[in-house]
C-alpha cells in the first residue's frame, strides 16, 4: 500500500498505543534551549528521573542571549542565570550544548540543519513552536511544552495524536521579487491561521522541486503560523547534497546507505492525502502582513483592507480590532507606509541564502534617515559566512547594525526590543500585539528583499521597484 | 502515578471575548524569563491589562466583578501561537481550572491537558449562552461535567466538545502522560534499535 512521508515516520517511530488511544512516539532527536527547558530539568529532579538518552539532545542558546555582546555575565542577570542553568544541565546530564565558546551556536532551527544533526525519516522536537522548520528535510518535527520536553528527556517519546496530511502544491515559477516567504505568507492568508488544525502539511509542487533547502525551510517554518502541527517536504538530492559532509551527517560507506534509507521515506507516488491544494506559483505576489495574526497579508500593491467592506461579522470585527492596534487607515494603500526599524534574521529567514540575496542589491544603497535597521545572522556558522564572503560589510555600508547570531527582534527576551509604537518592517514569523517587545510595537512581516527594500525608503515599498527586478 | 481524576469542575467564569488570541497576549515573553513558572500568574494577559505605568486597563480579569472566576471563556483559535507552557501555567496560577471556546490551536490544547486543565469546546452560540448567563449574573456557578460531555449553569446546559484522548486521560487520571510513557520505555529500546540514526 502506498504511504505517505508522514505515515512512514509514524510508523516506524511508534512504540505503543497507550490507554487512551493516543500514540507513544519515540522522538529521535530532541532539540532544546534556555527559555523553555530550565523549567523541565527542574522537573526530572522532583521526579527522580534521569536523561534516558542524552547523546540524542542537542542545546543551544538563542531567545535570550544578547547579540550586542559577547562576554558573560551578560547585562541581564536573568538572562545570564537561565544561560547558566542551562549550561549546568547539560553538563550534569551529558548532553551537547552549541554554547557560543563553540563556535556553532545559533537559533536552534538553524543549528540542527547546520550541523547535519535534522534529517530525513526522523522525528524531531523542541520547545518551540517553529521546531516545524525541520520538516524542510523530510523530517516529522514537533513543537512541544516544557512537560513534553521532560516526557522527551525522561523516556525519549511522547504522547501524540496522528494526524491527517494535507498536501499542498505550489506549480509552476514565482515570479522575480516573489520569494519562499512570499509562498507561506500568501498561503496563509489563503488557507487561514487556523486552517491547519489537526494536520502536517506536505509541501510539494515544482516551485518547491526547485526551491532550496533554505527557501524549504522558510516555508515548513511558518506551518504553525497556519495552525498546522508540522509541515515537510519530501527528501530528494538537493537535500542529499545539502546534507553531505555535515559534522553530524553520516559518512563514508554509511553515507549511500543513509541515502537509500533517506530515499525510502518520501512518500510514494499515488499515495492517499485527507486533503489537497494547488495553487500556482505565478500568482503568487510578494506579500505584506498588515494586521495582528499571520494571515491578515495583502500583496504590496493592494490596500489595507477596509472592515465596512468585510462579509462576515468575525472578519469585520477582527480587521476593527487590528486596524485600531495597528494604528492604519482603511483603504489606504499598504506601500508607502512609514516604517521605524528594519529587523532582518530570525529562524524564517536568517540564513546565508538571505542575506547574500539582500547583500546582491543592497551595495550602494543606505538606510533612510530616522530608520534603526539591524541584521541578525541566524547562526555564529551564518555568521561567519557572510563575513567571508563580505556580505557583513555590505550591510554595515549601507547603515545596517550587524548583530552577533540569535533570536534577536523576534521577540522580547533579549535587549533588541521594539520602544513605544515603533513599526518595524521584519523578516521574522509573528505580528502578533507585543510580541517585538512594546506592548504597542507594531510589526509587517514580510521577505527579507522587502525588508530591505522599507529600509532603504524608510516606507513599505515594492523591492521589484526599489532595487529595479526585472518583472517576469 | 497516581493523579486527580478530573471528572467534573465547578466554578465561575469570566469571559475573555475575542478570536485568535495568542499566547503571547496571555503571557509576553517578556515575563518568560524564569527558570520556575511559579510566578507567572501574576503576569497572566499582562499587555492588555496594565498601562505602561502599571495602572489598570479596561479588562475582564481586573473587573471585581469576575475575581476568583476559575473558568474562562473565549472565542476561536484560542492559544495560537508560540508553544510556551508558560501561557497555560499563568492560566494555571492565576486559578483557572478550566477554559471553554469555540476551538483551540493544538500546541495550546495539548499543554493544558498535561497540566490537568481541561479546554472544552463549545458553539459560538453556546459560549455565547454562558457568557451572558456569567454577564448577567457574575457568581453563577457553572458546572463541566466530563462524564457527559455536558456544561451546565443557570439552569441551562450545552454540549462541550473535547477529543476523546483528552476527555479519558482527564477522567482516569492519566493526564500527565510520564508515567504511561514510562512504562513503555522497555519497547523504546526495541524501536530504537530499527533506526539507525540514533545510534550515532
Ligand atoms: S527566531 Fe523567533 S520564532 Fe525563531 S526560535 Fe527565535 S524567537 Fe522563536
Amino acid at each position: 500500500m502506498s504511504k505517505s512521508l508522514f505515515q512512514k515516520v509514524w510508523e516506524t517511530h511508534t512504540v505503543r498505543t497507550l490507554a487512551n488511544g493516543q500514540t507513544q512516539l519515540l522522538i529521535g532527536t530532541h532539540l532544546i534551549h534556555e527559555v523553555t527547558s530550565p523549567q523541565a530539568f527542574g522537573m526530572l529532579r522532583d521526579l527522580g528521573l534521569t536523561v534516558l538518552m542524552p547523546h540524542r539532545t542537542f542545546a543551544t542558546v538563542d531567545h535570550i542571549v544578547p547579540t550586542d555582546q559577547v562576554s558573560e555575565p551578560y547585562a541581564d542577570p536573568l538572562a545570564d542565570a537561565m544561560i547558566k542553568a542551562l549550561r549546568r544541565s547539560c553538563r550534569e546530564h551529558g548532553i551537547t550544548f552549541f554554547d557560543r565558546a563553540t563556535g556553532k551556536q545559533g537559533i536552534v532551527h538553524i543549528v540542527g540543519p547546520e550541523q547535519g544533526i535534522t534529517q530525513p525519516g526522523t522525528t524531531i522536537a523542541c520547545g518551540d513552536s517553529h521546531t516545524s522548520t525541520h520538516g524542510a528535510f523530510g523530517a516529522i518535527a514537533f513543537g512541544i511544552g516544557t512537560t513534553q520536553i521532560r516526557d522527551v528527556l525522561a523516556t525519549q517519546t511522547m504522547a501524540l495524536n496522528q494526524l491527517k496530511v494535507r498536501r499542498i502544491n505550489v506549480t509552476g515559477r514565482l515570479r522575480p521579487g516573489v520569494y519562499a516567504k512570499d509562498v507561506i505568507l500568501h498561503l496563509i492568508r489563503t488557507l487561514g491561521v487556523n486552517g491547519g488544525t489537526g494536520y502536517a502539511y506536505e509541501y510539494g509542487g515544482e516551485v518547491f522541486d526547485r526551491f532550496s533547502m533554505e527557501e524549504r525551510m522558510t516555508v515548513c517554518n511558518m506551518s504553525i503560523e497556519g495552525g498546522a502541527r508540522a509541515g515537510y517536504v519530501n527528501p530528494d538530492e538537493t537535500t542529499f547534497a545539502y546534507l553531505r559532509g555535515r559534522p553530524y551527517a553520516p559518512a563514508g560507506a554509511g553515507w549511500d546507505v543513509a541515502v537509500a534509507r533517506w530515499k525510502s521515506f518520501a512518500s510514494d507516488p499515488g499515495c492517499a492525502y485527507d486533503d489537497t491544494v494547488t495553487i500556482r506559483g505565478e500568482e503568487i505576489p510578494p506579500t505584506v502582513t498588515w494586521g495582528i495574526n499571520p494571515g491578515q497579508g495583502v500583496a504590496i500593491t493592494e490596500t489595507i483592507p477596509d472592515p465596512a467592506k468585510a462579509t462576515a461579522a468575525d472578519e469585520k470585527a477582527s480587521i476593527e480590532e487590528a486596524l485600531a492596534y495597528m494604528k492604519l487607515s482603511p483603504g489606504a494603500p499598504i506601500k508607502g507606509t512609514r516604517i521605524d526599524v528594519a529587523f532582518l534574521g530570525s529562524c524564517t529567514n536568517g540564513r546565508l541564502s538571505d542575506f547574500q540575496e539582500v547583500a546582491k542589491y543592497l551595495k550602494g544603497r543606505h538606510v533612510a534617515p530616522g530608520v534603526k535597521a539591524i541584521a541578525v545572522p541566524g547562526s555564529q556558522g551564518v555568521g561567519v559566512l557572510c563575513a567571508s564572503l563580505g556580505i557583513d560589510r555590505v550591510f554595515r555600508d549601507a547603515g545596517f547594525e550587524w548583530r552577533e547570531a540569535g533570536c534577536s527582534m523576534c521577540l522580547a527576551m533579549n535587549p533588541d526590543k521594539l520602544v513605544g509604537d515603533q513599526l518595524c518592517a521584519s523578516s521574522s514569523n509573528r505580528n502578533f500585539k507585543g510580541r517585538q517587545g512594546s506592548p504597542t510595537g507594531r510589526t509587517f512581516l514580510m521577505s527579507p528583499l522587502m525588508v530591505a527594500a522599507a529600509a532603504v525608503t524608510g516606507r513599505v515599498a515594492d523591492a521589484r521597484e526599489v532595487f529595479g527586478v526585472s518583472p517576469g | 502515578m497516581s493523579l486527580e481524576k478530573i471528572t467534573t469542575i465547578s466554578g465561575r467564569g469570566v469571559h475573555v471575548p475575542g478570536n485568535d488570541i495568542d499566547t503571547d497576549r496571555i503571557i509576553p515573553a517578556r515575563f518568560m524569563k524564569c527558570v520556575t513558572f511559579d510566578g507567572l500568574g501574576e503576569y497572566l494577559f499582562h499587555d492588555v491589562r496594565k498601562n505602561a505605568d502599571g495602572s489598570a486597563k479596561q479588562h475582564p480579569l481586573n473587573d471585581p466583578r469576575f475575581q476568583g472566576a476559575t473558568i474562562l471563556l473565549s472565542g476561536a483559535n484560542f492559544g495560537c501561537g508560540s508553544s510556551r507552557e508558560h501561557a497555560p501555567q499563568a492560566l494555571q496560577k492565576h486559578g483557572f481550572r478550566a477554559v471553554i471556546a469555540e476551538s483551540y490551536a493544538e500546541i495550546f490544547f495539548g499543554n493544558c491537558t498535561t497540566l490537568g486543565m481541561p479546554c472544552l469546546g463549545a458553539s459560538r452560540a453556546d459560549v455565547q449562552k454562558v457568557a451572558a448567563a456569567v454577564a448577567a449574573n457574575p457568581a453563577v456557578e457553572i458546572t463541566i461535567d466530563l462524564g457527559r460531555s455536558e456544561i451546565r449553569f443557570a439552569g441551562q446546559a450545552i454540549r462541550a466538545v473535547i477529543r476523546d484522548s483528552a476527555r479519558e486521560a482527564l477522567i482516569n487520571g492519566r493526564w500527565d502522560a510520564i508515567g504511561d510513557l514510562l512504562e513503555g520505555v522497555g519497547d523504546v529500546k526495541r524501536v530504537a534499535a530499527g533506526l539507525p540514526y540514533l545510534t550515532v
